[in-house]
């Protein structure tokens, strides 16, 4: 097997006397759909934050396309390719969609000051990159809109627009089903399926059973901070472990 | 002009850059200062140190007073790193009254009776006194204006606004929240630093006292008064306090409390201030645009 893009090796994190991940292991290959699931408090929101450096893990590494990026802060690990969204939404609620989405193509910019004070944002190609994600992500006809006065089922969207626009090799999403109809679950799928034919590899932090079931090839399922079962959705869901953790 | 008027609109035009300055910061950033008259301070000291004491000329004072307000703004901005909004502004106040306290009990800087003689800025012999030097200021105002549209048009800007909107989000772009908060506060500052330049040299001498908290509360007032985070915003805050105590008498006795009150009523009904994008003053003056320029259009035979 190839080198994995992410590879997480006994990620711990505690709060206070709380064990949220307990020896966390996992790996990502590149070009693959991965699903985490698991029950609420599980430690799926904090694995993520881990993996994405929001939060320092309490013990383990974690390495990236053959970085070692255990020390590094979330800002770093985003200029090295790992694209995010969270649990509750974070929106650049004043500016419109498609500023939101120049913001994540600004990327390589943002290293630097100087390369910041001298790059100009409305530039040409920025945005004919721009209206061509807006375009995957089904936002041409809101790109002028204040992201503020758009229902959260499209600022979700805006979100994961936002995060492909980093050009990013791993992109972690982190519930985008949630508040979502059937249907928009399922057009949402298919946004993801498109990003991952970009080259982008994807995990995604899911409830919506039905939903990881058809879009993941592999999952993880994390149950009190451990994971308990991993492998394609088909074998997961007959998982005695799995069937206890979820049916009590 | 009467050069009453002329001094006035010279000290508005100080105003409207320390409050622009300050803007960048608090508007954009999203970071509030309630300190902010340290670096205006800072800035005047440094052109009354160098000018009396190093023989400094125009326009290297003004240059090294906006580098030293910068750079001390950037060290003094590490705290705004550690703590959440609420304690940063506490921390911002308590550097306030550490920079005034420094400039009273060092003697070099005069202690209490501060510096004066400071001389007025001479280009090619011409002495920039009343209304040259008015010239001058708006001139400082007008480059500090472009340069703050443009920079606001740079991924700089989005970085500041990104961080401002939310610090989880702007680091998930890849923005080093850190970096971006400790730039607002050196470039922020090193604005103050000029407005502090241009009033040293203004009025030609500097006390401790002309750079308290109260001066800190006054320019936020401004701030927000106009609307945080908006290019006009600052400057019709500035022209507003920055004017009206010097004609209204019971005005100047009674500042503080009507800063305060102004403050308290902004909070609740305007948050924006008179020129943010939900101002009811804005919208109400829209509309009252369009009525004319509808009536303008109707009136036609």
């Amino acid at each position: 097997m190839s080198q994995p893009l992410l590879l997480a090796e006994s990620v711990s994190r505690n709060f206070g006397g709380l064990k949220a991940l307990d020896q966390v292991s996992l790996h990502v290959s590149a070009g693959e759909i991965l699903g985490l699931i698991g029950p609420n408090g599980a430690g799926k929101s904090t694995l993520f934050n881990c993996l994405a450096g929001s939060l320092p893990s309490s013990g383990g590494r974690i390495q990236f396309n053959g970085h070692e990026i255990t020390r590094l802060g979330a800002s770093r690990r985003a200029r090295l390719g790992i694209a995010r969204t969270f649990q509750l939404g974070k929106v650049f609620s004043t500016m419109t969609v498609k500023e939101n989405v120049l913001a994540g193509l600004g990327i390589g910019a943002y290293g630097s000051f100087l390369r910041s004070v001298t790059g100009r944002v409305k530039g040409e190609s920025e945005l004919a990159q721009a209206r061509e994600i807006l375009d995957l992500f089904q936002l041409h006809d809101e790109a002028e809109t204040l992201v503020a006065t758009l229902p959260i089922g499209v600022q979700r969207r805006v979100e994961s627009a936002r995060a492909v626009a980093t050009n990013p090799r791993l992109l972690l999403l982190d519930e985008p089903a949630a508040g979502l109809t059937h249907g928009e679950a399922e057009s949402f799928a298919e946004i993801v399926r498109r990003v991952r034919a970009r080259g982008i590899t994807v995990v995604v932090i899911e409830h919506n059973m039905r939903f990881a079931m058809d879009l993941t090839d592999r999952l993880y399922v994390l149950v009190q901070g451990r994971i308990i079962a991993e492998g394609p959705p088909a074998t997961v869901r007959e998982d005695p472990d799995v069937v206890r953790a979820y049916l009590g | 002009m009467d050069a009453y008027l002329i001094s006035v609109l010279t000290f508005i035009g100080i105003w409207i850059i320390l409050a622009m300055s300050l803007n960048l910061l608090v508007g954009y950033a999203g970071q509030v200062s309630i300190g902010h008259a340290a670096f205006f301070g800072i800035g005047a000291y440094t052109v009354a140190v160098a000018t009396v004491n190093l023989g400094l000329g125009f326009p290297l004072d003004i240059l090294l007073a906006a580098l030293v307000s910068g750079a001390l703004g950037g060290v003094l901005g590490l705290p705004a790193l550690r703590v959440r909004h609420d304690f940063l502004v506490l921390a911002t106040i308590g550097i306030n009254f550490i920079v005034v306290a420094v400039f009273q009990y060092t003697p070099a800087l005069g202690g209490a009776y501060g510096i004066v003689g400071i001389p007025p800025v001479t280009i090619g012999g011409i002495e920039f006194l009343g209304l040259y030097m008015l010239l001058l200021v708006y001139a400082f105002v007008l480059a500090i204006l472009a340069l703050k549209a443009l920079l606001l048009r740079t991924w700089f800007g989005v970085r500041l606004i990104a961080v401002r909107e939310d610090e989880d989000a702007a680091a998930a772009i890849g923005i080093s929240v850190a970096s971006t908060k400790i730039w607002a506060f050196v470039l922020s500052c090193a604005g103050a630093g000029i407005a502090g330049a241009l009033y040293a040299r203004q009025l030609g001498s500097v006390f401790p006292e002309n750079f308290g908290f109260v001066e800190s509360v006054t320019v936020l007032t401004m701030v927000v008064l106009g609307g945080a985070g908006t290019l006009v915003g600052p400057i019709i805050g500035a022209i507003i306090l920055g004017g009206l105590p010097e004609y209204l008498r019971f005005i100047q006795d009674w500042r503080y409390v009507i800063y305060g009150l102004m403050l308290t009523f902004l909070m609740i009904f305007e948050r924006d201030g008179l020129m943010g994008p939900e101002s009811r003053l804005r919208a109400w003056l829209g509309r009252g645009w369009r009525t004319l320029a509808a009536d303008r259009g109707s009136g036609k035979p």
